[in-house]
């Protein structure tokens, strides 16, 4: 497949197969071996290269980032990031200056993070950086440069960057809305469907598999639309989570916290809200917070459409209800929730999956519990809802009694499975727990770790 | 002078730019093949039947080697010769490497690896410290014990006692740059291997006996790792002794990486340990008697679990003096990856033992845990007397009936004659208002019923030197070209840690001359031979002295030769500021060398330094195994959500003792760094194993080293000035290991928030993820 990209601010055409990754690419084919592998998964962000396109510009991981997602983008990598007239990027030079560096190895991929943060004036750099790993410095230092570097001007490159995205033509071959993307399905309808690639692509790099036909959706612009009313939000499938992130803030503050651990900067502006639900994952973060808003799903298959509510998609382990050839093309999600409160409970708090990740969407009147949707993930095969404590809490005086009295409630809709991030008693204890906090939170009483100052 | 300032990382412009090269970065020759490992996928078990034929015609698979296939030494263990490269019928752990696969990408290699089909016998495999202890599957004959006094008869008579146990989690390196390393066939069967190693001089060694050559057949080359923290110092074997085989066979270029997920399950982590203990103390706290059992899981060969074991050992004192003591230390042979070297290197285990002690029996007695340890410390060292030119304020020597030179001498026998903490103490305690932030915590606490706060200051004093004593050696050759440029070598290596740049103001200062005047070179084993690991927070110290006597040797030579033409005197002779100058003459450095040159003066010289004044016998344990200690403190604050057992550093602060700094800016990164990879230890960095065996943390995506946001909040690092009593390389102290141990800070700051959740002692073991702060909290509020 033939991709034209702006590569360090040089028009190129590169032909590939559909899985090869950017970072192969440089590293192999064009020395550009800046550009470090780190864990080949996108986790630890030494891979990180600037994608600018029409819509902004992102840091993103480039271990897991397939050729053709790059198409008629620019993507600058460590090579092609400098200053004007010759000189240091202003967050290389402070990087110098602060002694920002040790091995190094990380550097090039955080210069990439602070580059892009620096060109779009972000300074909230605990988030833009927490998917780039450091073993050496312990991030004191670079944020140091990160700050000293913040208010020096964007070099030029950036804005012709931009201005030469116009007149580029990225790949004829990749759909471009979702009629053809459905067309493409209908004729094959065993073609995987690749989204932002944060899963599928550990599938290429550490699994080793063969994909067999692969579609993108990237270039699907109707995708990607945001529609609000006054009651709901319809959510395209390729909207990207750090996109969802930022629209959703105003309406449901908590769900937007979450997303913003939900992943890096580099996952969440590669990954869809689509893909993060179709993929069906027991842990996926987005699901949980949805199925408590009652969000319903959007689903397409050439022409015929169908829409069914969400926590109805998930059918088991590794199944959904979705046919060949059909696909995720839409959520709505109910807005005027003011009881959502969704909480994503990890050993890391940035950039780790889940152990559980619950969400509670509870109503309370006249100090009575009205309605209650509560859905979790982590807890079982799928994300699924708290049907029991729901029962036992709708209707019950909004107390603490009342929470006690649901204890027992939790272990019939939850037999939580131990592995590496938890054991099964901690989901089951920290499940039960959270609805504690949720009731505390309610009356004031401090909850977070991460709203303490020192 | 160019010692004592903060410049940058000699590479830190390459860093930034993507300019500097490690070894996968090197541009390969043209038919270079890369390679492999097909892996064990059983914990323990004879290979019955191994049918490698799919590899062998996978797509791009050059060749498949076997044990049988190799020509010389099956080996690569650093130590007993217990580690083969290639399996030979029975296998030891999952991931274990079995056979070889030579192709033509890295990829083709690692999808041919996946394809054999290996039949299996399994054995009872020993994963555990109880199946280990009941096999007696152990390294050497029995535990090793070091004591000192009654200790038994000292506890039995205490007014108080206390017995616990807490166990440590190990840790993964997750060094960015993951294991690497190419080899370049050459004339009359000889190699050269680039390597990403600490201990080049190693690699040289296993590759000249895996191929039949005698060690100067063999030339490695390392210009920088992406990262070591011991992780480097042995197990890059396999992958060069691979890649020079390879070359040899095929005689092409042959390159070998690990995939991450390969190099966390194939590779050593930190050796984890159980330390249970039992102390007796008096009202005030101050320990009578302690007894420290030991137990660690060294994995299934011995690799340098030996001299682990021992500096934990080492370590159970950390700044305490102890008058009746008996460590007993058992090193368990288990069917897991062969635990290896990670900074501290044992010393950072052996001290949370101690740290524990400390902590419960402040709880037991309801006293401030800092006073505890004061109480406990060992006698600060006489001020400037003496001839120490130590500029720092002596504290007042705690008052008690046993003199300060008894209240001076370790469990071993060594002489504690530098410490310091009790200054560095109370002055780290004024600097970060320990006090009064202790009241406030309590007030916190009190009205907070879920969310808690929790403060611990904790101290580390680390032996300098590695104890196996013959490795306290370094070597350097110094070059100083006719444009009065200098090129030096060491046999150090730069994993990040600035010693090149250190090295580099050593030779600068001795001849008076920027900095940028100075090139080191990659460390080459053809230009220094014998050399030690880069380890044991020994490369400053070490090759720092090596350059200076080097360079010392150049200048007197040149020093001579200019005042003789001159009628001066050669002590005279100054160079400072880019100049020399002789008598009443003042001539640049360049021309000073080119004076030298045209004069036939040899300007390339060579150093050797030795540790002096060391001795140690690890049977007995005793001795003077350390040069020196170097000494440091914390403080941290952290805040606990006793719902969920989430946690957040809110505060750090640190004064941290770098003798006369090299380099106080690379110091401060060494403080910084190692503190917070020192709390990720102990908090969420979690290696999990299922029941059979398998490493389920064997990527990012589920084993947690620190994020950014996982730092403290605020963090305050400052260096204690001071000169090293010791004549170390201009009165500085090694920096490496020993701030890694402040991280032991925030273990101790997690109890004390748990703590305040009811009156059971937490005993919270590590790492502290959420899970087992919950866990505690629990049980310190009755729910358990």
């Amino acid at each position: 497949m033939k991709t034209t990209f702006l590569l360090n601010g040089e028009t190129v055409t590169a032909e590939t197969s559909e899985t090869e990754t950017l970072l192969d690419w440089l590293r192999l084919t064009q020395n550009l071996t800046g550009t470090k592998e780190g864990c080949n998964e996108g986790d630890c962000g030494a891979c990180t290269v600037m994608v600018q396109d029409v819509q902004g510009i992102r840091a993103l991981n480039a271990c897991i980032l397939f050729m053709p997602q790059v198409a008629g983008k620019a993507i600058r990598t460590v090579e092609g990031i400098r200053g004007d007239n010759g000189a240091l990027h202003p967050v290389q030079q402070q990087m110098v200056d602060k002694h920002g560096s040790q091995c190094g190895f990380c550097t090039p991929g955080f210069i990439a993070s602070m580059a892009t943060a620096h060109a779009i004036g972000a300074t909230d750099f605990n988030d833009r950086l927490a998917g780039n790993l450091c073993r050496c410095t312990g991030y004191a230092p670079i944020i140091r440069a990160a700050e000293a570097a913040a208010d020096a001007p964007v070099p030029a490159w950036v804005a012709s960057d931009r201005a030469a995205l116009d007149t580029l033509i990225g790949s004829p071959e990749l759909p471009t809305s979702s009629d053809a993307l459905a067309a493409i399905l209908t004729e094959q309808p065993d073609t995987r469907i690749i989204a932002g690639g944060t899963d599928v692509g550990l599938w290429v790099t550490k699994q080793m598999r063969d994909l067999g036909p692969v579609v993108f959706l990237h270039a699907c612009e109707d995708l990607k639309q945001i529609d609000i009313t006054d009651t709901e939000m319809r959510v395209g499938a390729g909207v990207s989570v750090e996109t969802l992130r930022e629209a959703i803030a105003p309406h449901y503050p908590s769900f937007a916290e979450m997303l913003r651990r939900y992943g890096s900067t580099q996952v969440r502006s590669a990954a869809t809200i689509g893909g993060n639900i179709a993929n069906g994952s027991p842990i996926g973060d987005s699901p949980p917070a949805l199925i408590a808003l009652d969000a319903q799903l959007h689903m397409r298959k050439g022409d015929t459409r169908r829409t069914i509510p969400l926590e109805d998609f998930f059918i088991e382990y590794g199944k959904q209800d979705r046919a060949a050839g059909e696909f995720v093309e839409a959520i709505n999600i109910p807005l005027g929730a003011d009881g959502l409160k969704v909480y994503k409970i990890s050993k890391r708090f940035d950039q780790d999956i889940s152990a559980l990740c619950g969400a509670f969407n509870i109503s309370v009147n006249d100090g009575k519990v009205t309605a209650a949707r509560i859905a979790f993930g982590g807890m079982a095969g799928t994300p699924k809802r708290a049907t029991h404590v729901e029962v036992a809490l709708i209707g019950a005086p909004w107390t603490m009694e009342t929470i006690e009295a649901a204890t027992d409630a939790w272990a019939q809709d939850f037999t939580p499975l131990s592995d590496m991030r938890a054991s099964a008693e901690y989901r089951l204890d920290v499940a039960r727990n959270l609805l504690t906090r949720y009731f505390a939170e309610s009356q004031g009483t401090t909850t977070s770790v991460l709203e303490v100052q020192p | 002078m160019s010692v004592n300032r903060p410049t940058p990382h000699d590479s830190a412009k390459l860093h930034v730019t993507g300019a500097a090269r490690y070894v996968d970065d090197i541009p390969t020759p043209a038919g270079c093949l890369h390679l492999a490992f097909g892996q064990s996928s059983v914990a323990h078990g004879t290979i019955t039947a191994m049918d490698l034929s799919a590899v062998r015609t996978a797509e791009g698979v050059v060749a498949v080697l076997t044990a049988e296939d190799l020509p010389f030494e099956n080996d690569v263990s650093p130590s007993i010769h217990d580690e083969p490269l290639l399996a030979t019928g029975t296998v030891h752990y999952v991931g274990q490497p079995i056979f070889l696969v030579v192709a033509t990408s890295h990829t083709a290699a690692r999808k041919a690896a996946t394809l054999a089909q290996i039949d299996y016998a399994e054995l009872p495999p020993i994963f555990t410290i109880e199946e280990a202890m009941a096999a007696n599957s152990r390294f050497e004959e029995g535990p090793r014990i070091y004591s000192r006094g009654d200790s038994a008869r000292a506890i039995a008579a205490s007014p108080h006692t206390a017995e616990g146990v807490i166990d440590m989690g190990g840790q993964e390196h997750f060094y960015l740059e993951g294991q690497a390393a190419m080899a370049l066939p050459q004339d009359d069967g000889d190699v050269v291997v680039h390597s990403s190693t600490q201990h080049p001089s190693e690699i040289q060694h296993k590759v000249a006996d895996a191929l039949g050559l005698p060690m100067h057949g063999v030339k490695v080359e390392v210009r920088r790792m992406g990262g070591g923290f011991g992780g480097k110092e042995s197990q890059g074997n396999a992958l060069a002794v691979s890649c020079a085989i390879a070359a040899t066979l095929t005689g092409k270029p042959c390159k070998m990486r690990y995939d991450r997920d390969d190099d966390m399950v194939i590779t050593g982590k930190r050796h984890d340990f159980r330390i249970s203990y039992k102390v007796g103390f008096d009202h005030s706290g101050r320990v009578l008697g302690i007894e420290f059992t030991h137990y660690t899981r060294c994995g299934w060969a011995q690799d340098l679990s030996l001299p682990v074991a021992d500096r934990a050992m080492l370590h159970a004192d950390n700044a305490y003096f102890l008058s009746n003591v008996r460590i007993e230390s058992h090193r368990l042979r288990t069917n897991t990856q062969s635990a290896t070297a990670f900074r501290g290197f044992g010393g950072p285990q052996g001290l949370v033992g101690i740290e524990r002690v400390m902590d419960q029996i402040a709880h037991q007695l309801g006293l401030d845990p800092l006073e505890v340890r004061k109480i406990n410390y060992y006698a600060e060292m006489e001020s400037a007397d003496g001839g120490l030119s130590a500029p720092r304020a002596a504290a007042p020597l705690p008052p008690e009936g046993i003199s300060t030179k008894e209240k001076q001498v370790t469990p071993y026998g060594q002489e504690v004659s530098d410490f310091i903490l009790h200054g560095l103490t109370d002055d780290l305690a004024a600097r970060c208002d320990y006090a009064a932030r202790r009241e406030a915590v309590a007030a916190w606490n009190a009205g907070n019923p879920i969310i808690k706060r929790g403060i611990a200051v904790t101290p580390v004093k680390f032996g300098i030197s590695f104890t196996l004593t013959h490795l306290n050696q370094a070597g350097a050759l110094v070059h100083i070209y006719q444009d009065g440029s200098v090129a030096l070598n060491h046999g150090g290596t730069e994993m990040g840690q600035g010693l090149y740049q250190k090295v580099a103001q050593v030779a600068a200062g001795t001849f008076g001359i920027p900095v940028d005047q100075v090139r080191l070179t990659a460390t080459d084993t053809s230009k220094v031979p014998n050399t030690s690991a880069t380890a044991a927070s020994s490369g400053s110290d070490l090759n720092g002295m090596a350059v200076l006597a080097a360079c010392e040797t150049l200048r007197d030579r040149m020093a001579e030769h200019l005042a003789a033409m001159r009628q001066a005197t050669p002590a005279s002779v100054r160079f400072a500021d880019g100049q020399v100058q002789v008598g009443s003459e003042t001539l640049t450095f360049k021309a000073a060398a080119k004076e030298c040159y045209e004069g036939r003066v040899s300007l390339s010289a060579t150093g050797f330094y030795k540790t002096p004044d060391i001795q140690w016998d690890r049977i007995k344990g005793e001795g003077r195994p350390f040069y020196y200690f170097a000494y440091g403190a914390a403080c941290s604050e952290v805040v606990v959500d006793t719902l969920t057992g989430e946690y957040r550093i809110l505060r750090t602060d640190i004064l941290h003792d770098a003798g006369r700094s090299l380099n106080p800016a690379l110091d401060i990164g060494q403080v910084e760094g190692g503190f917070v990879q020192g709390a990720g230890w102990l908090t969420t960095e979690e290696l999990v194993w299922d029941a059979k065996g398998r490493l389920r943390t064997h990527a990012p995506s589920t084993y947690k080293i620190p994020a950014v946001s996982d730092r403290p909040q605020i963090f305050n690092v400052t260096l204690y000035e001071g000169d090293n009593p010791e004549p170390t390389i201009h009165r500085s102290k090694a920096v490496g290991e020993p701030p890694f141990c402040l991280g032991v800070s925030v273990l101790m700051a997690l109890s004390d928030a748990v703590a305040s959740c009811g009156t059971a002692y937490p005993a919270l073991d590590a790492p502290a993820t959420p899970e087992r702060v919950l866990a505690a909290a629990q049980k310190v509020r009755g729910h358990a």
